[in-house]
């Protein structure tokens, strides 16, 4: 089968209160699982940036910036490899964690 | 153990009072992130991959059974119930919450504990022994002169915006157990010929992007002199230090750019003006804080107990236990007890609140109430009576905490690495779990012996690679993760940088380039040698070798 692979790119912060790994929604708002991020052309990028500064400006999150992902099979992919583990979480194996 | 006074009760309760302020004005949009950035972070709190992390200061190691109870209640309630040590002794918490962060260091002030100092341009938490007090090669204990510094510089005004961090380490024994030759500043306690107690001075060492050994300014440095020294060290270093660039504003820099007599020269000249300052450490406070260090009640007992003899004649995993986590202690009758935080199927310095509240109970019962954290990223129990080695042993295995690995190739120190860490560039603890899972056999079969394996992610070498006997440097290349390896470090007192043997290995080849490393090593050791002495006689070539000629 034929893998449609697009480059995109979405916004990615970390959520004020808490530190998560957050990512901007279509509407505006932020979700912790990369799948709900909202998926833009790079052109695009100024404004999801505004959308993002506004967050930043009512305490919602710190630090965004955008990152480069694949679409594969209607899954997102970040393209860096840290960008997948922030996605992810800590890929150690612990009876530590959740 | 120090108790608090009211100066550093006062301090801590204002503190909290002070960032519970911030943070509020911070949720509230009062102070940007900008703003708040430096205020966090002068609390410890640091925001990571996943999470903020909070970093709290146990100066020179040394906890109290309570405040290890503290920790295992900070790391259930707020965190995800573990915790982890660091080579600076000191304990982090990985998911940390914002709001949390002024009840937490409240909470930590009730045990006399704070993250101030964790971070930011200042001194650090200073480091020692964690023998301390107890080891039978000790000259004097180091921990009163450590608690003396630890309140010198404790919001020293003029040392509150230093070029860059700083790090100081002391030691009173022979043996360097705590790596004080890649220290900005090293302390060794050292008696002269003519039985004055004082100080060998070293400076300048550090391990990063630019790792040097430290180098003595002062092979004998009389000992109520030492606050006036460090205030002159600190002096020329907050003056001549590389302020214009951040990779060059440690102060190994400015030593080996200036050369040892230069920067002596410097130091030497400054110590002479300071002369009357009232820094001396009068002998009536140097007695009061070490009153607080004194040894606890030690009863008569024998040297050996038939118990413990028979029980390590009978139990294997026992006698084997005994021999290489428990050591030699100054006071006929105790041992000191090792719990390397390196269960075999764990995370190197982690540690849950469970355990931790297990080991408080232990040291309650067992070791009056007291542990040590090590840069190694293991705990101590320093005062066991030997009669009560078994069940000291016992209580470990509940916790999955009697692995007998100490100095041995799953003792591995390893950062956080990018599992969790925003600096690194890759992976170190996945690595640390396979190199265990590799080895949990074979290490028993060859019987490598003692060897330290350190691992750091990134270039900032927290992982301490550069002194392994064998380091493991992650580096990043077009987006995957790469890992180099450096032999022959050490940081004891033979202290050396490791050597990069070649070429970085991919992830799936650091295992095995591991395992053909130890391969040398067992095919070449002569009768007595552990790794080290092995590569040190052959050198790096056969192992170079076995790396590289099958490509």
């Amino acid at each position: 089968m034929k893998v449609h692979r697009m480059s995109k790119q979405l916004v990615t912060a970390n959520r004020l209160h808490d530190g998560a790994v957050v990512y901007l929604t279509i509407n505006g708002g932020w979700t912790t699982n990369v799948e709900s991020g909202f998926v833009s052309n790079k052109k695009h990028k100024d404004e999801l940036m505004v959308m993002a500064k506004e967050a930043v400006d009512a305490q919602l999150i710190i630090a965004p910036y955008l990152i480069d992902v694949e679409v594969v099979a209607n899954s997102i992919r970040p393209r860096r490899f840290r960008e997948s583990i922030r996605a992810k979480g800590p890929t150690i194996f612990s009876t530590m964690e959740d | 153990m120090y108790e608090y006074d009211q100066t550093d009760h006062t301090l801590t309760r204002e503190r909290v009072i002070e960032y519970r302020d911030q943070v509020s004005r911070r949720l509230e949009g009062k102070i940007s992130e900008e703003d708040f950035r430096p205020l966090r972070l002068k609390n410890g709190l640091y925001a990571q991959m996943h999470a903020y992390m909070l970093r709290v200061a146990i100066p020179y190691g040394v906890i109290s059974s309570d405040q290890l109870r503290m920790l295992a209640h900070i790391g259930q309630k707020y965190d995800k119930g573990y915790g982890h040590f660091t080579t600076r002794q000191n304990l982090q918490y990985n998911w940390i919450n914002l709001e949390d962060t002024p009840e937490i260091l409240k909470e930590l002030s009730s045990v006399e504990m704070s993250a101030i100092q964790t971070s930011g341009n200042v001194n650090r938490n200073i480091t020692s022994d964690p023998y301390a007090g107890v080891a039978p090669d000790e000259v004097l204990d180091p921990r009163p002169i450590a608690e003396i510094i630890r309140q010198f510089l404790t919001l020293h005004p003029e040392f509150s915006w230093l070029p860059r961090k700083f790090k100081i380490a002391v030691t009173g024994a022979d043996e360097d157990r705590a790596a004080i030759k890649v220290h900005d500043i090293g302390l060794k306690i050292i008696k002269s010929e003519a039985g004055e107690i004082g100080f060998e001075v070293l400076v300048g060492g550090g391990l990063g992007r630019s790792p040097f050994i430290a180098k003595t300014i002062r092979g004998f440095l009389p000992k109520e002199d030492v606050i006036r020294y460090i205030q002159a060290i600190l002096r020329v270093y907050n003056i001549e230090g590389r302020r214009d660039n951040i990779y060059k504003a440690r102060i190994k820099i400015l030593v080996h750019q200036l050369g040892i007599k230069s920067f002596a020269k410097l130091v030497e000249d400054e110590f002479k003006a300071s002369k009357d300052d009232i820094l001396l450490v009068g002998r009536e406070e140097e007695e009061r804080i070490s009153a607080f260090f004194a040894s606890p009640d030690y009863v008569k007992l024998p040297i050996d107990y038939i118990g413990v003899v028979e029980a390590s004649t009978n139990d294997n995993a026992f006698a084997e236990w005994l021999e290489r986590n428990v050591t030699t202690h100054k006071q006929a009758g105790y041992a000191i007890v090792n719990v390397p935080l390196k269960p075999l199927d764990g995370v190197p310095g982690d540690i849950t609140s469970d355990q931790m509240d297990a080991i408080a109970r232990l040291a309650e019962k067992y070791s009056f109430s007291e542990i040590r954290a090590t840069h190694r990223q293991n705990l101590v129990l320093p005062d066991v009576a030997k009669r009560d080695l078994i069940s000291v042993w016992q209580g470990l295995c509940g916790i999955n905490l009697a692995t007998a690995n100490l100095d041995r190739i799953s003792d591995i120190i390893c950062c956080p690495g990018m599992d969790y860490c925003s600096l690194a560039t890759t992976r170190s603890i996945p690595i640390a779990q396979r190199l265990n899972e590799r080895f949990k056999h074979l290490d028993n079969i060859l019987n490598i012996g003692e060897i330290h394996l350190n691992i750091s992610g990134c270039i900032n070498a927290c992982g301490h690679h550069h002194v392994g006997h064998m380091g493991i440097l992650g580096v990043e290349k077009n987006g995957e993760e790469f890992y180099q390896v450096t032999l022959g470090g050490s940081s004891s007192r033979d202290a050396e940088i490791g050597k990069i043997i070649g070429p970085a290995f991919s992830s799936e080849e650091i295992v095995d380039a591991v395992e053909k490393l130890i391969g040398v090593y067992i095919s070449n050791r002569e009768v007595g040698e552990q790794y080290l002495d092995t590569y040190r006689r052959i050198g790096p070539i056969l192992f170079k070798e076995a790396l590289y000629d099958a490509h």
